[in-house]
C-alpha cells in the first residue's frame, strides 16, 4: 500500500464524484424519509403519522414473511454458488486457446440485461414449451413453476446459480492464477495431497477474492428484482415474493406510500448494516494479509 | 543422502526442439558426490533452475537420466526421490503454526506422532525457531519464514539432497550473511548433500566446496572456487567469475608463444601452433599483472578507486585491459608498462581452453 | 485428473448455453411452431422475427436508447471517477474512509427503494424520458464501482512515477492526462467494462424512467410479452440481440478480465 500524503485539497477532485452521487441518492433517500412519516390519500395531501409506519412494517406478517423469503434464498444461493464456483475456477484450462473460450462463454450470462434472464429462464423452464421443463417433466417428475410452488423456488434458485456462478468462478480463477509455482511445488515436495494443497495453499490465497465475491453475491442477491419478478412475477402466491418484489408491489401496485416508504428505509438500513459488517471483515484481513 | 548423476541430459520448454537454442539444457553430464556442498552459478537465463528443478522431479527432463545412487530415477516424482528444495520466496502454510509448517512433511510421510515431535523441536533448536513454535508462520519475517522452508527439508532424516534456489533473493542484506553462514554451519552438522543456485559469485564461492558453472543452457566448469580463479576453463568462467573478470584479447600462437597485436607475451608453457589464430584468446586476469618498468608500455585511459585496491583501465596493443594495483601501490604518472604473470596466462580457442600448453 | 478437469467445466459451460441456445432457437421458429410442436431445432427455419425487429422503429429505437445511455453513464462515470480515484489512492484528507465507506454504500443501494423517488426526482427537472435521466441515475452504482476499481490499479502505481513528473516541472492536470491516465489504460479498460456491464443489464430503474422516447431494448420486450400475449418468437429474437453487444465487449476485453478481477475489486 502507498503511504498517502495529507492534502485537502484532494476533496476538490472528489468533488464531482459527491455531486454526482448525492443527487441520485441524498434527494431521494429524502423523498422517502418524507413518505415515510405521512400520510395520503391522493392530491398531494399529507398528513404526519410520525413513526406509525415504521411500528406497521416492523409488525406486519407479510414484511417477516419477504424478509424470510429474502434470507432463505440469499443464503440457499452462496451455498450453491460459492462451491461450484470453486470447483469450477480450480478445474478451469491455465493456458492455450480454453482460457478464451472459457473466458468468454462463463462471462456471457453476466452481461445479459437482467429481464432477458428471466425471460430467457420463462422461455426455457415453462412445461409445455420449455427444454428444461420438457425435460423435466418427461423423467416423471411433476414440474409446473407457474403452479408449484417448490419448482418455482427451484427454477429461481436455478437461474441465479446460472446468472451469477460465472462471476465467483472468475473471481477465483483470477486468484488461482495469482499464486506462484513454488506454493504448488513444494506442497508437492511436502507430501501434500490434493484436498491438503487445496485447504492449506489455494484457500487461504483465495481469502481475499471469496470475501469479495461472497460480499458481493450476498449483497446483489439480497436486491434480487428483476429477474425473479419477469419469471415468476413473485409467485406462485408470495412463494418468490423477495423484499424488492414486495416492495415495489406495495409501492406502485397498491401506492400505499407512507409503509412503502418506511419499508424501504427498513430494508435499505439491513442492507447498510451488513455492508457495513462485510466492510470491516474485508478491511481486516486485507490489513492481516498485507 | 545420495550420490547424484545426471547422464545426457537435454531439456527444452517446446514440444518440437530443433536449433540448439530451443533447448534450456543443451547437455549435462555430470556427477554430484554424496554429501557435498555445490553451488549452480550463472546469470539468470542460463538454466540453473531448469537443472535443479529436473534434479528434484519437478520436470521430467527431454532426454537423459537422473540417477541416485546408481539408481534411475528420471520417471519418480518429487516425493519419491525424497528430495527437498528452497525456493526464491519463502513457501509456508499461512494457516498453519510454525511447529505444523515443519511437522507437515513428516505427517504427510505418515510418520508416528512422537517421532515427529521429537525431530520438529531437533530442527527447531538448529534453526533458532524454538521460541516461534506456537506462533502463527504468516506473522514472522522473511528470513525466519525462509528458515521454515528449510526446516521442512530437514526435518526428514531421509532426505537424498537438499536444494536452493536463490534462497536469500528477498533477505534484508544485513541478515544475508548471517543465514549465509548458518547453511554453512548446517552443512557441516547435517551432511546432507545441498546445492545452491544463485547468480552471486560471492554466495556460491562463499557456500560452496565445489562450484558448478553454467552459460547458456551447459555446465562450463565444475571446481573448487580456486581453479575457477586460476584456471577457469571457459573465457565464460573467466569473465563471470572475479570482479573485475578477465582480460581477453584476441591472439594469434606463433612458434608456441602467444601474440597479441605485434607484442611476443613470454609464457612458461609452449602452445602447439593453431590454424591462424582464428578464434584464439590471450586470457590474463586483472589480478595477474604487474607493474614493470621493463615491460610493455600501456596508456591509461582511467583509474578507479575501489577502496584497498585500484583499477587501472587501460590500453594494451589497442584493446582494452584492466590491471588491479594494491592502494598501496604507486602508479606513475606517465610510461606506464607491465608484465604478465607468465603461469597465469590461458590461452582459448572458441572459448575453450587450449590445453595443450605443455610445460618448457 | 485432466480429463476430470476438462469434463466438469464442459458441463458447467453447457450447463450455461443451454438456456441461451434455447432462446436462440424460439427466436428461429414461428409462432404456430412455438405453440404446436416441440422440437430442439426450429424446423419452419425463419428470420421473420429478426426481420420485424428491424424494421419496427419501436423495436430498432430500444436498441440505439440503451445503447445510448449506457455508453453515456461509461463516459461519465470513468471521467468523473478519475480524478476521485487519484485523490483517494494518494491523498489523505479529512473524511476520506467514511467518504469511500458512503460510496460503496450506495453501490449496495436496492433500487426497488429509489425506483418511485427517482421518477419523481427526473419529473421535477424535467428530464424523464430521456436518455440522460438513465445515465444519470446508473451513476448511483457505477461511479461507486469506477471509483474502487481504479483506486485498486492506481495504487499499483508506484508514487515515483507522479514525483518523477513533478521533478520534470509537469503541471498537476497535464501529468494526470498525458503521463498518468495512459499508464492505467488497462485499468481504464477493465473499469469501463463493467460500468458497461451494470449499466446495460440494470432495468428497473432504466424502465422506471422512461416511457417512449429513451425506453430501452429491453424494456420493449417486456412490454410485448405482457400486451401482445404470446409472440414468443420475437420476444427471443429481441432477448437474443442483447446478449450480442455483451458478447462483443467481453470478446475485446477478455484478456482483461482476469486482470480486473485479480484486482478483486468488482
Amino acid at each position: 500500500m502507498i503511504d498517502r500524503v495529507s492534502n485537502q485539497k484532494a476533496w476538490l477532485m472528489v468533488l464531482p464524484v459527491i455531486l454526482l452521487v448525492a443527487f441520485n441518492a441524498i434527494i431521494p433517500l429524502m423523498t422517502v424519509v418524507n413518505y415515510s412519516v405521512q400520510e395520503t390519500f391522493g392530491n398531494n395531501v399529507f398528513f404526519w403519522e410520525g413513526m406509525k409506519w415504521f411500528e406497521e412494517v416492523l409488525r406486519s406478517e407479510r414484511f417477516h414473511a419477504s424478509l424470510g423469503r429474502q434470507i432463505l434464498f440469499s443464503f440457499t444461493i452462496l451455498i450453491i454458488e460459492v462451491p461450484l464456483g470453486i470447483l469450477v475456477a480450480l478445474n478451469m484450462p491455465r493456458r492455450g486457446i480454453g482460457v478464451s473460450i472459457c473466458l468468454v462463454l462463463m462471462a456471457l450470462p453476466l452481461l445479459i440485461p437482467w429481464n432477458v434472464v428471466g425471460a430467457m429462464w420463462n422461455i426455457f423452464a415453462l412445461p409445455d414449451i420449455g427444454l428444461l421443463g420438457r425435460a423435466i417433466n418427461g423423467m416423471g417428475i411433476e414440474y409446473n413453476f407457474t403452479q408449484n410452488p417448490v419448482s418455482a423456488w427451484l427454477t429461481v434458485v436455478a437461474m441465479d446459480v446460472w446468472h451469477w456462478t460465472s462471476l465467483v468462478a472468475l473471481l477465483s480463477y483470477a486468484g488461482l492464477c495469482a499464486i506462484p509455482d513454488p506454493y504448488y511445488q513444494a506442497a508437492k515436495i511436502d507430501g501434500a495431497g490434493r484436498w491438503q494443497i487445496f485447504r492449506h495453499i489455494e484457500l487461504p490465497k483465495l481469502k481475499r477474492v471469496l470475501t469479495i465475491a461472497i460480499l458481493l453475491r450476498f449483497m446483489d442477491s439480497f436486491m434480487i428484482y428483476t429477474e425473479p419478478f419477469v419469471l415468476t412475477g413473485g409467485g406462485p402466491g408470495n412463494t418468490t415474493t423477495f423484499l424488492s418484489i414486495d416492495l415495489v408491489k406495495i409501492a406502485l401496485g397498491q401506492f400505499d406510500l407512507g409503509p412503502a416508504a418506511a419499508m424501504s428505509l427498513i430494508y435499505f438500513l439491513i442492507v447498510l448494516l451488513l455492508c457495513w459488517v462485510f466492510y470491516t471483515l474485508m478491511m481486516r484481513s486485507e490489513s492481516n494479509t498485507s | 543422502m545420495a550420490e547424484i548423476t545426471l547422464k545426457a541430459i537435454r531439456h527444452s520448454y517446446q514440444a518440437n526442439p530443433i536449433a540448439p537454442s530451443d533447448f534450456a539444457i543443451r547437455s549435462v553430464d555430470i556427477t554430484w558426490r554424496d554429501g557435498g556442498a555445490y553451488a549452480l552459478l550463472g546469470p539468470s537465463g542460463c538454466g540453473k533452475t531448469t537443472l535443479l528443478n529436473i534434479i528434484s522431479g519437478l520436470l521430467r527432463p527431454t532426454e537423459g537420466a537422473v540417477l541416485f545412487n546408481g539408481v534411475d530415477v528420471t520417471a519418480q516424482d518429487p516425493v519419491a526421490r525424497d528430495i527437498a528444495q528452497i525456493f526464491q520466496f519463502p513457501v509456508i502454510y499461512d494457516t498453519m503454526s510454525v511447529y505444523r509448517n515443519l511437522a507437515f512433511p513428516l505427517v504427510n510421510r505418515g510418520v508416528s506422532g512422537e517421532e515427529v515431535d521429537r525431530r520438529v523441536k531437533e530442527v527447531a533448536g538448529m534453526l533458532d525457531l524454538s521460541e516461534m513454535l506456537n506462533q502463527r508462520a504468516v506473522g514472522l519475517t522473511a528470513d525466519n519464514k525462509q528458515k521454515i522452508s528449510l526446516g521442512r527439508g530437514l526435518v526428514r532424516s531421509d532426505v537424498n539432497v537438499i536444494m536452493f534456489d536463490e534462497p536469500l533473493t528477498v533477505i534484508d542484506p544485513h541478515l544475508k550473511w548471517k543465514l549465509r553462514s548458518e547453511l554453512k554451519r548446517l552443512h557441516q552438522r547435517v551432511g546432507f548433500t545441498m546445492i545452491y543456485v544463485t547468480h552471486d559469485q560471492t554466495e556460491a564461492l562463499t557456500f560452496a566446496d565445489e562450484v558448478v558453472v553454467m552459460h547458456e543452457g551447459d555446465v562450463v566448469q565444475v571446481g573448487t572456487p580456486r581453479d575457477l580463479f586460476d584456471r577457469p576453463e571457459h573465457t565464460f568462467v573467466g569473465h563471470f567469475i572475479g570482479s573485475p573478470g578477465m582480460n581477453l584479447m584476441p591472439c594469434q600462437i606463433v612458434d608456441g608463444k602467444p601474440i597479441v597485436g605485434h607484442s611476443e607475451i613470454p609464457v612458461d608453457r609452449f602452445f602447439a601452433d593453431h590454424d591462424k589464430g582464428n578464434g584464439l584468446e590471450f586470457g590474463i586476469r586483472p589480478e595477474c599483472i604487474h607493474l614493470d618498468p621493463a615491460g610493455f608500455p600501456v596508456s591509461v585511459m582511467r583509474i578507479d578507486d575501489v577502496g584497498r585496491y585500484r583499477i587501472i583501465r587501460a590500453e594494451f596493443e589497442g584493446q582494452p585491459l584492466q590491471i588491479l594495483v594494491k592502494e598501496e601501490e604507486l602508479i606513475p604518472s606517465e610510461n606506464l608498462r607491465i608484465r604478465f604473470d607468465r603461469s597465469s596466462i590461458q590461452i582459448y580457442k572458441d572459448g575453450w581452453i587450449v590445453d595443450r600448453g605443455v610445460a618448457k | 485428473m485432466k480429463t476430470r478437469s476438462t469434463i466438469i467445466v464442459t458441463v458447467y459451460i453447457v450447463f450455461l448455453m443451454l438456456p441461451i441456445y434455447w432462446l436462440l432457437n424460439m427466436s428461429f421458429k414461428t409462432t404456430n411452431e412455438i405453440l404446436g410442436t416441440f422440437s430442439l431445432w426450429p424446423v419452419e427455419f425463419t428470420l421473420e422475427n429478426y426481420i420485424k425487429i428491424f424494421t419496427d422503429p419501436t423495436w430498432y429505437n430500444g436498441y440505439i436508447n440503451s445503447l445510448a445511455y449506457v455508453s453515456l453513464n461509461t463516459v461519465l462515470s470513468v471521467s468523473v471517477a478519475l480524478p476521485a480515484a487519484y485523490a483517494f489512492s494518494r491523498y489523505r484528507f479529512l473524511g476520506d474512509k467514511h467518504l469511500f465507506f458512503w460510496l460503496l454504500t450506495n453501490r449496495m443501494a436496492p433500487p426497488a427503494v429509489f425506483a418511485l423517488p427517482f421518477f419523481q426526482l427526473y419529473s421535477a427537472i424535467d428530464l424523464f424520458d430521456t436518455h440522460i435521466a438513465v445515465a444519470l441515475s446508473h451513476c448511483l452504482f457505477n461511479i461507486p464501482l469506477a471509483v474502487w476499481i481504479l483506486e485498486g490499479f492506481m495504487s499499483g502505481i508506484p508514487k515515483e512515477l507522479d514525483e518523477t513528473a513533478y521533478i520534470d516541472g509537469h503541471s498537476f492536470w497535464r501529468f494526470f492526462l498525458k503521463i498518468f491516465v495512459p499508464t492505467i489504460s488497462a485499468g481504464i479498460g477493465v473499469t469501463a467494462f463493467f460500468c458497461f456491464m451494470f449499466s446495460w443489464v440494470e432495468m428497473l430503474l432504466a424502465k422506471s424512467l422512461t416511457a417512449v422516447a429513451a425506453k430501452p431494448i429491453a424494456a420493449t420486450m417486456t412490454r410485448t410479452a405482457s400486451t401482445a400475449g404470446y409472440e414468443l418468437g420475437l420476444l427471443a429474437a429481441a432477448g437474443a440481440l442483447t446478449i450480442i453487444p455483451g458478447a462483443i465487449v467481453i470478446y475485446f476485453v477478455r484478456n482483461y478480465i482476469a486482470k480486473g478481477f485479480a484486482l478483486g475489486r468488482v
